[in-house]
């Protein structure tokens, strides 16, 4: 959060030099942008030109003709402006959001193959953050910023070259309050910025207080504190206001003030002409173009004050933006990666170590897994048991390549799995992670998760087999039914069922599961105790088991404790052994023998 | 518009700022509008002096001095419109958001289950902002678009009727410009904003789910989806873009036909010799200064329109009624609470549920014993100690506190005798002690290091930077979960309550430390009634009486060896124990 308000110098070199190579496919268009507003700044320029011409010539010479030609002439120019107006706006609008459309997707991808660990690492809102808010701050910058300051600087230098030519003493003497301008300009910017910023600090405070007091006010409520919290959040709300105030202060000065400084331009420019009338070097004409040109200086000094602002929040954006696509925090594929083609499905892990933290300095990490070693004949079933903290679900996310191990080997086939890329490594398995994850859309978008190459029949009969077909038609919609964010309107044995689903459809050689510990009913328990009967037939599979019916089901069940695996064989075996096993059998497990009871 | 008729009250209590700003503003328009009639007498002097060469130049430096004079005054009253109506503006915003969270402060739980806090924060600041805004902005710039508007109006028909006439046509025609234009932006605006949450919302799915992501190789398909939503989002912006690109080019275009009218026909009169060329200039900066007004005039009423739209959803709020107070019942001689509890035939359903919670609860706790409750998730625990200080009111049967119904009791002397520790640690983002002191008025720092140490938290915050200073949350430290409930704890033991709530207090604090603090508070909590929920025998098995809590109802009762020997739920839920413990040792 704080990290996002900090607020930096308004230029530099190297961000804008990366920023601007966004804009490349884009040049023509930026130097057409910039063209355009040229052209409106010129017409800007000329427009008091017209009131001169009618007054100077048409009027002096009583010429109605004239009058007419000279305002035909004006209303062409307005018509013209307006139109260029129109379309330069359009086009720097249109020159941002492509822009921001490519800078966000180069993110978006870039994200898709960071590793896991970055994941771990990095709260998910901070990640939204730079795809979403700080992406739209550079809008700004590549719309309205680069051509608009264009625009003003060719406005300002269109409007000073026409009053010079007019005449260039009154053309001084109008711009001697220019100084005045600039400076209070410059005071009030950054005066209105502290109280801004101060206002922002303090509507945080608010929003913080809100929060916290919102969550937590059945603490106050029990504790009577509701007169406190109330006193206190007055006390906020109040510096808030006073903040308000303060920088009302400033504008309330500001804007009189720069009426004022156009009202000395006006009494300079009548005073002086009066002088110069003297020797009738001036005419009526040229101080009402005068009159006009003092009103139209002030916009484009006020829009350029603007900028420094836009370019602020820009340079911090990128700087965020930028390093996260220069985080290169990957599970790396090989460079001359082995096809694993068919797959058998033999797995073994051989003397593996794997700590989530490698400490820098080099000193012992904390393992997650000891010098794990077993293998996997193909079509075999394995169950993996533990207590909490086991290294259980870190075997998973190891075979399915989530991270790279420091020491050991894992194969696939015989291949080590660093040898071949990660998509063709999970191409051939199915994971199911123990909390479901549906994604909003459809059910047979969950199912399939968009493979083309996966047709209807086949979500329809993996779904059939694992027992999600009679749930799925009695839905509204059935298969085309809409999935809320998260499966909110699902139960969690539907989600499971359709987790389960998802992994048949996919037909992999080789099974992962993570069994969720969140209790069903005994109906729905039936069900998925057969579907993950029927998801094991036939494949390699690897159970981290909470059900003793997976259990009893498998070739072979590892025992896990504390990182290292402490017993292996099957069920009777183990239970006779009398050991760590046993012990978990009775406290987790043998329940379930009566599935009635709880 | 007729919610904003709700702000009256707030309106009159600042009515001096508002007047003497409507006084501000009227006065500042006044000079404003005469600065165009000086320079036009300046331009006929200098129109003079060029023509017939006579030599009167010295009263173009009195009209000088007069445009800048008058401009200091107008600028003074400029200045005085902006520090009344829209400090008022600001003081009426502090009301109101003080008032909203006076009101919410009074509701009750269910309301908290049934409303997002982002729901409310949404209020307290979007929608009270735009309620401002209606009394600032929406006060003065019609206020100043009315004046200038008569004002100007009034001189330029003076100087010439006719030309006022032409040069006004295209006027209204901004105003409605801006009003549709405004409302079309408007709808876009929300069109696009619909869109930019689904991106967001697809980020965040995305990320969330980014181990289905790559477990199942679908980030081409996920770029793809991304694709096509950042696409739509563009489209959308260009739609929004083409819509504001227009606004300002149209509105120059119908000023301009202004401009063009004057021109041409105010040019003629002058040749005709109808109106001088300094009126005639004076037209033109009169024009110039009705444009403002002409544009913030349709700009106004949208901001109206949205204002009054939030000020009616504050209104839901502030209109909600709150069901746990004090009432007609309330026996105020009541002053102290011993804490003797009785349940007799309690139930307890939430509104809108199709089953009760609780379900016949008929249950007798001397003062000065210790409950405890132990029962599966779901069983309805919290549910009957939430009964305790009225976070709820039952629904059925009657809830006795020393004989009395409880909704007799006054609120606040019933609340302060209870130390509650919720299931769900919540400490606020203040320093240790001020979080422990939570409770009490004052409290000594003697005080507060006792009730630490019978927490067993001293000896941790001896660990901590700034001891009892130091500060938790998002700008301190972060509390481990055990840490947490012992603050909690401690906070709960600084009132010296009658009647002690322990909800699952102790499940992330270790075993060893939890003998420690159970041994202490059997000690401090002699004569006083506790009542605590835990999933670990260990925790209450010492109490004087047990009872296990299944579906709402009560399932077994009675002591530890009663319940044991019993071989229910409880004696199961002993033998596991047992065995977990052992596992832990291997």
């Amino acid at each position: 959060m704080q990290e996002d308000e900090v607020l930096g110098k308004a230029y530099d070199g190297t961000l804008m030099r990366r920023l601007l190579k966004y804009l490349k496919p884009y040049r023509w268009y930026v130097v057409t942008g910039i063209l355009l507003s040229i052209a409106v700044s010129a017409m800007e320029a000329v427009r008091p030109y017209f009131i001169k011409q009618a007054v100077d010539v048409d009027i002096k010479a009583s010429d109605p003709h004239g009058l007419l030609m000279t305002t035909l002439g004006f209303c062409a120019l307005m018509l013209v402006r307006g139109f260029i107006q129109y379309l330069n706006a359009y086009l720097t609008q249109w020159i941002g959001q492509k822009t921001i459309f490519d800078l966000r997707m180069e993110i978006f991808e870039h994200l898709q193959h960071l590793g896991l660990k970055y994941f771990d690492r990095n709260p998910i809102g901070r990640l939204i953050t730079r795809v979403t808010n700080d992406i739209e701050v550079l809008n700004e910058m590549f719309s309205s910023g680069i051509v608009m300051v264009f625009s003003d600087i060719f406005t300002i230098i269109g409007i000073l070259s026409f009053m010079f030519s007019m005449d260039w003493r009154l053309a001084l003497i109008s711009l001697s309050v220019l100084p005045l301008l600039f400076y209070g300009t410059f005071l009030f910017r950054r005066k209105a910025r502290e109280a801004y910023r101060e206002v922002r600090l303090y509507i945080a405070r608010i929003n913080t207080f809100m929060q916290e007091h919102i969550t937590g006010m059945l603490v106050d409520q029990v504790f009577n504190r509701e007169e406190k919290a109330y006193a206190q959040f007055s006390g906020i709300n109040g510096q808030h206001r006073d903040a308000n105030i303060k920088s009302i202060l400033y504008y309330a000065i500001f804007y009189p003030g720069v009426e004022l400084i156009g009202a000395i331009a006006v009494g300079l420019i009548v005073w002086y002409a009066g002088i110069e009338a003297l020797d009738g070097a001036v005419t009526v004409g040229t101080v009402m173009a005068f009159l006009q040109f003092n009103e139209m200086f002030w916009r484009p000094i006020r829009d350029l004050s603007e900028k420094y602002n836009i370019m602020q929040t820009a340079m911090a954006s990128s700087e965020r933006v930028f390093r996260l696509l220069d985080d290169t925090t990957k599970v790396a594929d090989p460079a001359e990666p082995v096809a694993l083609g068919t797959v058998r499905g033999d797995i073994e892990f051989r003397n593996v170590w794997f700590t989530y933290n490698e400490p820098k300095d080099g000193t012992e990490p904390e393992w997650v897994l000891r010098n794990v070693s077993f293998t996997i004949t193909a079509g075999e079933s394995v169950a993996i048991v533990g207590h909490t903290g086991a290294g259980k679900t870190t075997i998973i996310s190891l075979l399915a390549r989530f991270y790279d191990i420091q020491r050991g080997q894992i194969l696939v086939d015989g291949i080590d799995i660093r040898q071949v890329t990660q998509a063709d490594l999970r191409r051939h398995m199915a994971v199911v992670l123990q909390d479901v994850f549906l994604f909003s859309g459809t059910i047979a978008g969950n199912i399939g998760l968009g493979n083309a190459q996966i047709p209807e029949d086949r979500l329809r009969a993996a779904a059939r087999v694992v027992g999600a077909h009679r749930f799925i038609e009695n839905l509204p919609g059935q298969y085309a039914g809409v999935v809320k964010e998260r499966g909110a309107t699902l139960s969690v044995g539907q989600k499971q069922l359709i987790s389960f689903a998802r992994a048949l459809a996919y037909h992999p050689r080789i099974l992962v599961l993570d069994e969720a510990t969140s209790s069903v009913d005994t109906e729905t328990e039936l069900v998925i105790q057969e579907a993950i009967k029927k998801l094991l037939h036939g494949r390699t599979s690897i159970v981290i088991a909470h059900r003793l019916s997976t259990i009893q089901s498998a070739n072979k069940i590892l025992v896990m404790h504390k990182g290292e695996i402490r017993e292996m064989g099957t069920h009777q075996e183990l239970l006779t052994m009398g050991g760590l096993y046993f012990k978990l059998y009775q406290l987790q497990y043998k329940d379930q023998e009566l599935p009635t009871k709880r | 518009m007729k919610p904003l008729l709700r702000l009256l009250p707030y309106l009159r209590r600042h009515r001096r700022l508002l007047v003497t700003g409507a006084i501000a503003v009227v006065s500042s328009n006044l000079f404003t509008v005469v600065q165009p009639l000086l320079i036009g007498r300046a331009i006929d002097v200098l129109n003079a002096v060029l023509q017939k060469g006579e030599g009167a130049t010295g009263s173009l430096a009195w009209y000088a001095a007069a445009v800048v004079g008058t401009s200091v005054i107008a600028g003074i009253f400029s200045f005085l419109t902006r520090q009344t109506l829209i400090v008022a503006s600001r003081h009426i915003e502090f009301d109101l958001r003080n008032d909203f969270l006076a009101h919410i402060q009074k509701l009750s739980l269910s309301f908290f289950q049934n409303t997002p806090t982002g729901d409310l924060m949404a209020h307290a600041t979007n929608d009270i902002g735009a309620v401002r805004n209606v009394v600032g902005p929406g006060i003065m710039y019609p206020a100043d678009t009315l004046v200038t508007f008569v004002m100007v109006i009034s001189v330029m028909v003076t100087l010439d009727w006719q030309l006022t006439l032409f040069a006004l046509v295209p006027l209204p025609f901004v105003s409605y410009a801006v009003y549709r234009l405004g409302k079309i932006v408007h709808q876009k605006f929300e069109a696009r904003q619909a869109t930019y949450s689904e991106l967001t919302t697809r980020a965040q799915e995305n990320l969330s789910g980014i181990r289905v992501v790559k477990a199942y190789v679908r980030e081409q398909y996920e770029i793809g989806l991304f694709r096509a939503l950042s696409l739509d989002y563009l489209t959308k912006n260009l739609v929004l873009a083409r819509v504001q690109s227009i606004m300002w080019p149209l509105m120059f275009l119908l000023i301009g036909f202004s401009l063009i009218l004057t021109m041409y026909f105010g040019g003629m009169r002058v040749i005709s010799g109808e109106i001088t060329p300094g009126t005639w200039t004076a037209f033109f900066v009169y024009l110039g200064m009705l444009i403002w007004p002409m544009i913030a005039f349709g700009w106004v009423i949208n901001m109206l329109q949205q204002g009054s739209a939030s000020m009616g959803r504050l209104m839901k709020i502030m209109d909600t009624p709150a069901d746990i107070t004090d009432g007609p019942g309330t026996d105020r001689s009541v002053t102290a609470v011993e804490g003797a509890l009785e349940f007799r035939h309690v139930s307890f359903r939430h509104s809108g549920a199709e089953r009760d919670t609780l379900s016949d609860i008929s249950l007798s706790v001397p003062a000065g014993t210790t409950l405890a409750i132990v029962g599966y998730t779901g069983s309805g625990k919290s549910t009957l100690v939430n009964l305790l200080p009225r976070l709820m009111d039952v629904t059925g049967g009657e809830l006795l506190v020393d004989g009395r119904d409880i909704r007799t009791i006054p609120l606040d002397v019933l609340r302060s005798n209870i130390g509650y520790v919720p299931q769900e640690t919540f400490l606020f983002s203040e320093t240790i002690a001020e979080n422990i002191r939570y409770g009490v008025d004052g409290g000594s720092d003697a005080g507060v290091r006792e009730v630490a140490d019978i927490a067993q938290l001293g000896k941790d915050v001896t660990e901590f930077p700034h001891g009892y200073e130091t500060i938790l949350g998002e700008r301190g430290i972060t509390l481990s979960g055990g840490q947490k409930q012992r603050t909690s704890i401690a906070r709960a033991l600084m009132r010296q309550p009658k009647l002690l709530i322990l909800d699952d207090a102790l499940s992330a604090v270790d075993t060893y430390t939890e003998e420690e603090i159970l041994k202490r508070l059997r000690g401090v909590m002699k004569g006083r009634t506790s009542i605590i929920i835990s999933h670990r025998i260990s925790t209450v098995k010492e109490a004087d009486m047990i009872i296990v809590l299944h579906e709402g109802r009560i399932a077994e009762r009675g002591t530890h060896d009663h319940l044991v020997a019993q071989n229910g739920i409880y004696a199961e839920l002993h033998r596991k124990q047992l065995l977990e413990d052992e596992i832990e040792h291997l």
